[in-house]
């Protein structure tokens, strides 16, 4: 263990000393982790952080696990944590850092991110949701989609365009919105599963004070690129173990069902298990390059790959059930806090996975973005670089 | 899971494939390896003597005590790399991998004496087992009468560049002199040029016996061979994907860069994530050797159940997307497509091993 590493090892032990997990509430727990700099070392003191290598905070997270501590919940604000904090901590003013990083990171204020429009979802510069800057006020009026968790946020990260005689690209603002204004309409979207994850969300004179803005008017694009480069960072970073995720289930299956068994199954079973465990060791791989500080374009391909497995093997599993694959656990209206694969059954994980190839980037555009960015291939010829966005057809 | 893999390269393994890299760059270039293929002496003798004499390559599995480098199998992964990205007309699978992965499983002064020639690199060894084998058989071609070995084997590969062969029979593994009376090898006409294929007969043939039962060796030697082929099929892949890469960059069709089509840039960018893949799986299956760790079989059987269709199609796709120029003799790619699919019956095919794979993880076959 390196010199670095003890010494955070013993601050942990001397922060749980000072507030036992047993006996201190949680949030007060939470909010006291934060401050002693816990929360996420690799960020600035006083900001929930040390300035310590981001590697770090494995060192930490170990040894409060050990001590039974709560954690900050964090998949019930993936968007906060993953999203809207490295974008905050990189364009945000002091007083925007201050006011927003600690409630985020304790889960006490959920963000969302109001990014994609009807018109708008791959081309997403091409958003038309308006922001017109009156004396210190914006006001904005239009509509978003496909919002997860919006009913249950109180913040959201928001791009509007603020100049619409401009490139599409150009014209782009990047707001914090406040999602209790009175202007926000948050509407359920029910989805092929029956439940409704996601949300629209109709903005009418919504108002935000120009102090919410994050960076330049006009910049909101540059912005954006710092969220959704998070966002394909936090898809697949985590360690799974051997059957982790999808396969296992369906391995389960296969072991405790005997009379399923058919030959092409288990042709088609053994071979997705290879594909499995081959991207558990690429993702092992990255993870092992990123703390070696050797991060490598590897994990562009992780989310591409996980999406192709997550639909191939959970179809498979509504195959290997037959007649019972004929059935469906519920189809009732629910609004889930959480992308839960686990917690239902097959024929829900078969129509759930079929969003992992559109939500957080399509795969056809992820693998553009491999073929220009990794592999150096020339772009597609654009007809829409220097057209004002007004101009544009739609 | 006992053993978690490091799936990265040291620093002294990226100096070693630079070594290895560059040597092959002055020495095995494609025109180079297509000459020879085509001529009576398919193996560059030259070459092999630069890596495992000069660069003493080929004992790397071999410990110091018993003549080798004692490097493991991380390292010898590395240049089955740079040596697949050359399809370098050299036995080092063979005699490197699988003959001395076969000595190293055998005690006694023979062996010894054997396994330090073949580290020193003077000495070539071939395993007479056909390529195409995954484990070892119920019977043997050959027979031992005393010492004496009566038989056949086919598609023994580099055959023709041994100067000893261990011979595994129902009587024990022996070593046989590839000059001695009673031995003849024929070589066959191979899909693979680069890696030759000959018939192997005995006739009365004089041997020494190594070991008094075959199979643990052969065992042994079958897996490293399989485990460290996927480096191999890695290092083969990396080359097809970046020759395409460059060539769709720089062939205009239609006024544009053929690479600036949607419909090529998927398929190269899904090629990416498949060599990638291979990467992760490939260090796994040399790490796992190279750890003597428990996992290995599972490592070894999932790594070449993966990496045989990606180097094909690797292949493929490459020779596909040169359009006409991937389909003449004169451009490399057919002896990578060559080797990808030769490669792709060595030492079992992918659904060989994935079937080995199910009963060590239990997903039974119905």
């Amino acid at each position: 263990m390196s010199a670095d590493a003890a010494e955070l090892r013993a601050l942990t032990q001397e922060f749980l000393a000072a507030h036992p997990p047993a006996s201190t509430p949680r949030e007060e727990f939470l909010r006291a982790r934060f401050d002693a700099g816990l929360a996420w070392v690799h960020y600035p003191q006083g900001l929930g952080g040390l300035d310590a290598p981001r590697s770090l905070q494995a060192v930490v997270d170990a040894e409060l696990t050990a001590a039974g501590a709560p954690d900050n919940d964090p998949r019930r604000n993936g968007i906060g944590l993953g999203m809207a904090a490295p974008t905050i901590l990189r364009y945000g003013t002091e007083e925007q850092k201050k006011r927003f990083l600690k409630p985020l990171w304790t889960g006490e204020e959920v963000w969302c991110q109001l990014f994609s429009e009807p018109g708008a979802g791959s081309d997403l510069a091409a958003l038309g949701t308006r922001a017109v800057l009156d004396g210190g006020t914006w006001t904005v009026d239009g509509q978003k989609v496909w919002t997860s968790g919006a009913h249950n946020a109180r913040f959201a990260i928001l791009i509007a365009r603020t100049e619409p005689d401009v490139p599409k690209h150009k014209g782009i603002t990047y707001f914090v919105c406040d999602m209790t204004d009175p202007g926000v309409d948050v509407r359920p979207l029910r989805q092929i599963t029956g439940e409704a994850e996601f949300n629209e969300v109709f903005l009418t004179g919504v108002k935000i004070p120009d102090a919410h803005r994050l960076g330049e008017i006009g910049d909101g694009w540059k912005v954006a690129q710092t969220t959704l480069n998070n966002e394909r960072v936090a898809i697949g970073g985590a360690r799974i173990p051997r059957e982790g995720g999808l396969i296992g289930l369906a391995a389960k299956t296969w072991r405790e069902r005997p009379e399923l068994r058919t030959q092409d199954l288990h042709q088609r079973l053994v071979k997705l298990w290879v594909e499995a465990e081959v991207a558990r060791l690429t993702g092992e791989r990255t993870r092992q390059q990123l703390v070696a500080g050797q991060p490598g374009p590897e994990g562009a391909g992780m989310k591409l790959g996980f999406a192709r497995l997550n639909q191939e093997i959970s179809g498979l599993e509504v195959e290997l059930l037959g007649e019972e694959g004929l059935l469906y656990d519920d189809w009732t209206l629910r609004r889930p806090e959480l992308v839960d694969f686990e917690g239902r059954e097959a024929g829900y994980r078969y129509l759930r996975a079929k969003g992992n190839s559109i939500e957080g980037g399509t795969s056809e555009i992820l693998l553009n973005i491999v073929a220009e960015r990794v592999l150096g291939l020339p772009p597609e010829p654009r007809t829409d670089k220097d057209v004002a966005w007004k101009d544009l057809s739609r | 899971m006992s053993h978690q893999p490091d799936l990265l390269y040291t620093e002294e393994e990226e100096a070693l494939r630079s070594a290895v890299r560059d040597l092959l760059a002055d020495h095995c270039d494609a025109a180079t390896v297509q000459t020879r293929a085509e001529s009576d002496e398919p193996h560059d003798r030259a070459l092999w003597k630069n890596l495992a004499e000069s660069m003493g390559l080929a004992g790397l599995l071999v410990p110091e005590e018993r003549g080798g480098q004692g490097a493991t199998h991380r390292e010898a992964a590395v240049v089955l790399e740079e040596l697949g990205r050359a399809v370098a007309p050299v036995p080092y699978l063979t005699s490197a991998v699988v003959a001395t992965e076969a000595l190293l499983a055998c005690e006694g002064e023979e062996a010894a004496t054997l396994l330090a020639a073949l580290a020193s690199g003077r000495t070539v060894g071939a395993l007479a087992v056909p390529l195409s084998d995954r484990a070892p058989r119920d019977e043997w071609g050959v027979r031992a009468d005393a010492a004496a070995l009566t038989g056949a084997v086919t598609g023994v590969a580099d055959a023709a560049a041994a100067d000893v062969f261990l011979v595994p029979t129902a009587d024990g593994l022996f070593a046989v002199d590839a000059g001695a009376p009673g031995v003849t090898v024929t070589p066959q006409t191979s899909l693979d040029r680069t890696r030759p294929l000959a018939a192997v007969a005995f006739d009365g043939a004089a041997g020494r016996l190594l070991a008094p039962t075959a199979a643990p060796a052969v065992r042994r030697a079958l897996r490293a061979g399989a485990g460290l082929l996927v480096s191999e099929q890695l290092g083969l892949s990396e080359w097809l994907l970046t020759e395409t890469v460059r060539y769709t960059r720089e062939r205009n069709q239609f006024n544009r860069p053929v690479g600036s089509f949607q419909a090529l840039k998927h398929r190269l960018a899904q090629l990416w994530l498949e060599t990638v893949n291979l990467k992760a799986a490939a260090r796994g299956a040399a790490d796992a050797l190279a750890a003597g760790s428990e996992d290995a079989d599972i490592a070894v059987a999932v790594a070449q159940a993966y990496a045989a269709p990606v180097a094909v199609h690797a292949a493929e796709e490459a020779l596909q997307l040169h359009g006409g120029i991937g389909m003449t003799w004169e451009h490399p790619i057919h002896l990578y497509l060559k080797r990808a699919k030769a490669d792709s019956i060595a030492l079992g095919t992918a659904g060989r091993h994935r079937e080995e794979l199910a009963e060590l993880v239990e997903l039974w076959a119905p």
